[in-house]
């Protein structure tokens, strides 16, 4: 019989740009054992491992068997998933799936990236297809532009709606001492003179290049209640990735695929009207022009809204649906973590570990993963078991 | 019926993917490699509750993932015994030295689990069981090669 | 474990190069084929595991590749990056969980790259990648050690690839198939002591794909479900200087978990046929002793006394193994596929009598620091 499952317990590392003071290994074993502290459990507790990480950032082939050390896999069974930016979630989803089926109890899910290791550009181009899409693929950032210009020529955005976002991020980030920026505030003009990188995207749009792990400890409703007062309940998991070329993709329309899993998972969920339903929302926005475009995805907001309904402060701590109460990927991007980092955050927010960071009364959480080829991934956690 | 597959060449793409990498060695790993490079020593570490010697050192036991302490730490000698060893008789552009060369698992005096590393001369009397000692590189650079090889020094007792 | 069952299955041709196709044309042809085998059609697949290789693939986030082919377009999706038969493990949980069925499709073209710049990347960068070591002799590394302990002679090891090329002669998808000798194996150029060339796998490119399903969807399909009565994984230390090279533990680990799901007491008497990763022909022996079949030490006698040949007690490999056909990912799907060929009774000429219960296996990671065990039965 299938089993409901919940989030117990998180664990991260401090999110910085490098971390010499430890290999990828010992990095893990911070976050795994501050998930093990937080969930009150010991390693010998843990039924199974999940973890994720993008390869070609640092070169280690059979991640599951390299970490072992760190991971707490010596003599468990672990797994490696990975899906590109999407892997945190993936993960994530991987370690629900791992209790759900109710061949494991209590699993712990981890994601990490030591992007100080590797050229992250140089990793992330050979994502693209070798004979069609490589050549001309120079990375994250012009692919993400090509979207931003889409969505501001259709609808009129500015340079100046997206820097609201990236000033939302950074101005949560001072709520959370995890945080990469967390004690590096800015300010809307300091996101608008930074320098350009691919139009019109700017430094202070786009994400960073973090060192970080993250760990989540899943369990099984048998479970769940004795080891914590408010488990963090999964009441739905969708995903699509749905593109394999890059080109394939229409940058004029609203981000498919965090239309059909949102759509998908509000379904399992019965959420009839997100920004009401939600109390938070922990979203993989890699830059400040996906805060204004994909929430209308999301059914925030009507297509061509995003701008105004940022500028209403809707999503700022206090509004009606708080975004990224954490920082969000633009102030915290280690990668592989970077989407469990969502899932480990609305977490917190359900079960009311947030401190300075908390959302008053949270009752259900949205988190959603993006990467690879505009795919994405969508949970849906709450105080109430499914 | 023959049809437009059976009339086109299967074209290749040649490339390579050349990335370049800064490992983090991490504060345990870089005081082992210091002390070879500074000062020819193979340092382990030992987890107590365990009582097991490490080397290369851990941060942590892999078996009971309890820290490895601050004053756990081991000079462990320069010699040991070949716990197992192959004998390579391939080449590849990864390869340090030329084969005929042999990797071995080395279990050195006072440790607990095997090195891997590189043994080069008087292959015809390489064994399992041999006692072997670490040969250190002269120009040392802080990696796994400031020991250049293992050599020798007794066969099987 | 609730009821759920292998309904589909389907595998390539193995070969040194498929030179005509990508990754997404053969992802495709599986996954049509297994679709075709099982009479089920795409409305029937909820949702898709991919299993590829970033290193193997020249390309992060490998799984992009072949989404699409895998009719994965608008369905949930994940990727597995380990063995096949790990990727299908998570294929197999996300059915108990609830999903109706789940496709698992697996690729590798080892072709395409090379296999000792790509398994080095399997090793500690700092401590053992500057040292050139690869596979192949970690490998050697493992098989010295068992040879030693147990005083296993490299004749007595030829004879598993004698065995299991033998029996890739009636399998039309293996790779290398043929008749040889002991001294042919012998004789074969030494790679890395004590493996010579006909000791190792080849490295093939290749795909496959299965279907699991509930038992609502299972009987839709229209071949004998294979019902999966156990599944079970370990891992144990990564370095190698760490472990015991000559006792598999993760392998006993997984095994002993295994039997005890699929209510196994006696495993030599109860389980029909072996299919397990015998990436090299030391490994079948050992593999079999971490498994329970004989006592540590004896796993070549079983070659020797006749018990793994194709007409045996408990025949191991009967489609000719690893060692006939190497797909990096998909070789530990393929174990499982074979399985369920047999149980089903569709394995032609190397079709072992009355086979009820099947045991496939899967490794990941060096010298099997990982192992995939499966359980499947039939009717």
């Amino acid at each position: 019989m299938a089993k409901r499952v919940a989030i117990i317990g998180t664990g991260q590392t401090h999110h910085r740009s490098h971390r010499l003071d430890v290999n990828g290994r010992e990095m893990i074993y911070e976050a795994v054992n501050r998930a093990l502290d937080d969930s009150g459990l010991t390693i010998a507790d843990i039924d199974a491992i999940v973890i994720g990480n993008m390869d070609h950032f640092e070169s280690i082939n059979y991640v599951d068997a390299w970490s072992v050390e760190g991971s707490g896999g010596v003599m468990k069974p672990i797994m490696k998933v990975t899906t590109g930016g999407t892997t945190g979630t993936s993960v994530a989803i991987a370690a629900y799936y791992h209790v759900a089926s109710g061949m494991f109890d209590k699993v712990l899910a981890i994601g990490w990236e030591k992007n100080s290791e590797s050229d992250t550009t140089g990793a992330i181009v050979t994502c693209s297809d070798p004979v069609w899409d490589r050549y001309s693929y120079s990375g994250a950032i012009p692919s993400l532009a090509t979207e931003a210009s889409a969505y501001m020529e259709k609808y009129g955005a500015t340079p100046e709606d997206a820097a609201y976002v990236a000033l939302r991020e950074r101005t949560h980030a001072q709520n959370n001492p995890y945080a990469h920026m967390y004690g590096r505030p800015i300010t809307l003009q300091d996101v608008m003179d930074s320098p350009m990188l691919a139009y019109p995207i700017r430094l202070l749009d786009i994400c960073p290049r973090t060192d970080g792990a993250a760990a989540v400890i899943f369990a099984s409703e048998d479970v769940a209640e004795k080891l914590t007062p408010q488990p963090a309940w999964i009441q739905a998991a969708s995903v699509r990735h749905t593109f394999t070329w890059f080109g394939d993709v229409d940058q004029r329309s609203g981000l498919q695929s965090l239309q059909r899993a949102s759509q998908e998972a509000y379904r399992i969920a019965g959420i009839k009207n997100p920004v009401d339903d939600f109390d938070v929302a922990e979203l993989y926005l890699p830059y400040s022009y996906a805060g204004l475009k994909w929430i209308e995805a999301l059914g925030f907001c009507e297509p061509g809204e995003g701008p105004q309904f940022i500028r209403d402060g809707h999503t700022n701590m206090g509004g009606k649906i708080p975004v990224n109460p954490s920082g969000g990927v633009m102030s915290t991007n280690c990668i592989g973590a970077t989407a469990l980092l969502r899932v480990a955050e609305a977490a917190i927010q359900v079960m009311g570990k947030g401190e300075a960071r908390q959302v008053p009364d949270v009752n259900r959480a949205l988190a959603t993963g993006f990467g690879g080829c505009w795919w994405s991934d969508v949970m849906i956690l709450g105080k109430e078991k499914p | 019926m023959s049809d437009w597959r059976d009339q086109t060449e299967p074209l290749v793409l040649k490339g390579q993917i050349k990335l370049p990498y800064t490992w983090s060695v991490g504060e345990t790993g870089s005081r082992f490699l210091i002390a070879l490079r500074d000062e020819q020593k193979i340092l382990g570490n030992r987890c107590s509750n365990c009582d097991k010697v490490y080397v290369p050192p851990r941060k942590n036991c892999g078996f009971c993932f309890k820290e490895i302490g601050e004053n756990d730490w081991v000079e462990l000698g320069t010699e040991g015994i070949v716990k197992s060893y192959t004998v390579v008789h391939f080449e590849s552009p990864l390869q340090p030295i030329k084969p005929p060369f042999a990797y071995a698992l080395i279990q050195l005096d006072g440790a607990d689990v095997s090195l891997m590393h590189l043994i080069k001369d008087n292959l015809d009397r390489l064994e399992n069981g041999a006692r072997v000692k670490a040969k250190f590189a002269d120009n040392r650079k802080g990696d796994i090669l400031d020991i250049e090889r293992f050599e020798i020094i007794r066969e099987e007792e | 474990m609730e009821d759920i069952a292998i309904v589909g299955v389907a595998q390539t041709k193995y070969e040194a190069r498929k030179y005509k196709e990508t990754y997404y044309d053969m992802i495709y042809e599986v996954t049509k084929a297994a679709l075709k085998d099982s009479g089920l059609s795409l409305e029937d697949i909820d949702n898709v595991i991919t299993v590829s290789n970033d290193f193997f693939d020249g390309r992060t986030i490998s799984s992009m590749a072949i989404g699409e082919a895998a009719g994965a377009h608008d369905k949930n999706i994940s990727t597995v990056e380990g063995d096949g038969s790990f990727g299908a493990f998570y294929g197999a949980m996300r059915v108990l969980a609830g999903y109706r069925s789940t496709l698992v499709v697996a690729h590798g073209k080892g072709s395409e790259g090379d296999p000792r710049f790509i398994t080095n990347a399997m090793f500690d960068p700092v401590y053992q990648r500057p040292l050139g070591i690869e596979a192949i002799s970690a490998a050697a590394l493992q098989a010295n050690t068992y040879m030693t302990r147990y005083g296993i002679s490299e004749r007595q090891l030829a004879q598993i690839s004698v065995k299991n090329l033998g029996n890739a002669k009636y399998n039309p998808n293996a790779h290398l198939a043929m008749d040889i000798t002991v001294e042919d194996v012998i004789n074969s150029p030494k790679v890395a002591t004590p493996l010579k060339e006909l000791d190792c796998s080849p490295v093939s490119d290749g795909a496959a794909a299965i279907i699991i399903a509930n038992a609502e969807i299972a009987q839709k399909a229209k071949q004998p479900p294979i019902w999966i009565k156990a599944i079970t994984h370990c891992s144990e230390a990564y370095f190698l200087g760490d472990r015991d090279l000559a006792v598999p533990k993760a392998l006993q680990d997984a095994a002993q978990r295994a039997y005890k799901m699929a209510g196994i007491q006696d495993p030599r008497q109860e389980i029909d046929l072996v299919e397990l990763y015998d990436a090299f022909s030391y490994m079948e022996p050992l593999w079999l002793e971490g498994m329970g079949f004989c006592a540590p030490g004896e796993g070549v006698k079983l070659t020797e006394q006749g018990v793994t040949a194709l007409g045996g007690e408990l025949p191991v490999n009967p489609s000719g193994g690893v060692l006939s056909s190497h797909a990096i990912l998909v070789a530990g799907l393929a174990r499982i596929i074979e399985a369920t060929l047999q149980l089903r009774g569709q394995a032609g000429k190397r079709q072992v009598k009355s086979a009820r219960t099947a045991l496939a296996h899967g490794i990941n990671g060096a010298c099997g620091q990982s192992h995939c065990v499966w359980i499947l039965g039939g009717a």
